[in-house]
């Protein structure tokens, strides 16, 4: 009998491809797997951002709201996409709620205890912030050409 | 005993054609379903084609087929209401006479797909010249790999042929994913650039074929997602938009660098355009 374990989930996917066991260990150290129903909030605005999520089904809505318009949904995060990058930038603060809109199964990192370890650990570091710049860069490009109203009559 | 010889046909000589029906799509969308004024079959056409559409006293518009190219009773388009004519088009009702030319162009290559996986990448009205495709490709389904639809638009309520992509849901042997760039909440489904569905689709990249229709931004980002994914350039085709008049090639209103899009495109393999795409000015 065979048990998939945290590190063999995070070990396989694409995010954390071709990280050291060691680094991956670190990285797992204090994750857990969590279910979350329809509806949970994860996280609000302006809240403390100590972890990520690495999501392996479900759909989890990032909405801001505005007095004139209500709450609107800015983006979707699914199945096999990385949800969270605010524990790693200054002020550590959520930048918008993130509300589950598929029932969610994920592996929640302490991103609070690895931003301390690679503040030590700069190989560590390094790779972490790597592969997260390289998701944030490409969560900006899509936010800027979305912004572009590319389906507009004027296109 | 006299030899029988056809009349020739001039291609700038618009044929009539009767509208049996405007459906309104969306709030700025609308499908014309039209028949010959003789009585006649409807013209042949390959998925990917398109038409001149006259309307009479206004101008003419290029607009492509949208209809199922086996559909032996009515020629469809769907149209966004943008410019003189086709806002005198939404304006037309049943057995108002508009005037044809057509086909034209090459067509999407589906039939050199047999046993490939399909990609078929849409935004906001570019996913009209796919339907076609779609429809040839779903009346033989067992002859090719998966087929997945990846779909963006404006918003919720700009989705096309809705009820056609829920049918198509329902059918289990096609994957449908859909994203709008923005959603109050009561939307369920994604909110991201459709380039986002490319990492979430079922696909085999080493055996897909690309077919991608939308704004151009839109088109050059998702090949180059594509090509990411694995999928050969070779392997990508798009379908290009230019202001076409006699979509014949010899006006050159839609010249595209070397080619004329009217009869070199509108649909072209990704090696062939991609260069051209990048350059600011052509």
């Amino acid at each position: 009998m065979s048990f998939v374990t945290i590190e063999s989930i995070v070990a396989s996917h694409p995010f954390f491809a071709g990280l050291s066991e060691e680094s991956l260990r670190v990285i797992t150290a204090r994750s857990r797997q969590v279910e979350l129903p329809a509806d949970e909030i994860i996280f609000h605005e302006g809240e403390a951002a100590d972890h990520f999520y690495l999501i392996r089904s479900g759909r989890v809505a990032l909405e801001v709201h505005s007095p004139r318009r209500g709450r609107q949904t800015i983006q979707t995060i699914e199945g096999g996409e990385i949800l969270g990058w605010s524990w790693l930038v200054p002020p550590y603060q959520w930048r918008f709620d993130a509300r589950v809109i598929d029932p969610v199964e994920a592996i929640e990192l302490d991103g609070r205890r690895l931003r301390e370890l690679g503040e030590i650990d700069h190989d560590l570091g390094y790779e972490l912030y790597r592969r997260f710049a390289i998701l944030i860069g490409r969560r900006l490009e899509s936010t800027r050409i979305q912004l572009m109203d590319l389906y507009g009559s004027s296109n | 005993m006299a030899a029988v010889i056809d009349k020739p046909v001039d291609p700038m000589m618009p044929v009539p054609y009767v509208v049996k029906r405007v459906r309104r799509e969306t709030h700025d969308t609308f499908t014309l379903e039209m028949v010959p004024f003789d009585g006649g079959p409807p013209l042949r056409f390959r998925p990917g084609q398109f038409n001149m559409l006259y309307l009479f006293g206004v101008g003419e518009v290029a607009i492509s087929i949208s209809g199922d190219p086996g559909d032996g009773a009515r020629l469809v388009h769907t149209i966004r209401a943008v410019g003189m004519v086709t806002k005198g088009l939404e304006r037309l009702r049943a057995g108002a006479v508009v005037g044809v030319r057509g086909p034209y162009g090459r067509p999407w290559p589906v039939d050199e797909q047999l046993g490939r996986d399909l990609v078929i990448v849409a935004g906001g009205i570019g996913l009209a010249p796919l339907r076609p495709a779609i429809l040839h490709l779903l009346a033989d389904r067992a002859a090719y790999g998966r087929i997945v639809l990846l779909y963006g638009t404006r918003s919720p309520a700009d989705i096309l042929y809705r009820r056609q992509l829920e049918r198509w849901r329902a059918r289990f042997d096609l994957d449908i994913l859909v994203t709008v760039d923005r959603a109050a909440v009561d939307w369920r489904g994604s909110v991201g650039l459709v380039t986002t569905l490319l990492g979430r689709a079922p696909f085999v990249p080493e055996k897909t074929t690309a077919l991608i229709c939308g704004p151009e931004i839109m088109m050059r980002y998702t090949m180059a997602g594509l090509v990411e994914r694995g999928v050969s350039e070779a392997a990508i085709h798009l379908s290009m938009e230019r202001n076409m008049k006699c979509a014949i090639g010899l006006c050159g209103h839609c010249q595209f660098g070397p080619t004329f899009i009217c009869k070199d495109g509108p649909v072209y393999s990704s090696p062939e355009i991609a260069g051209l795409l990048k350059q600011r000015e052509v």
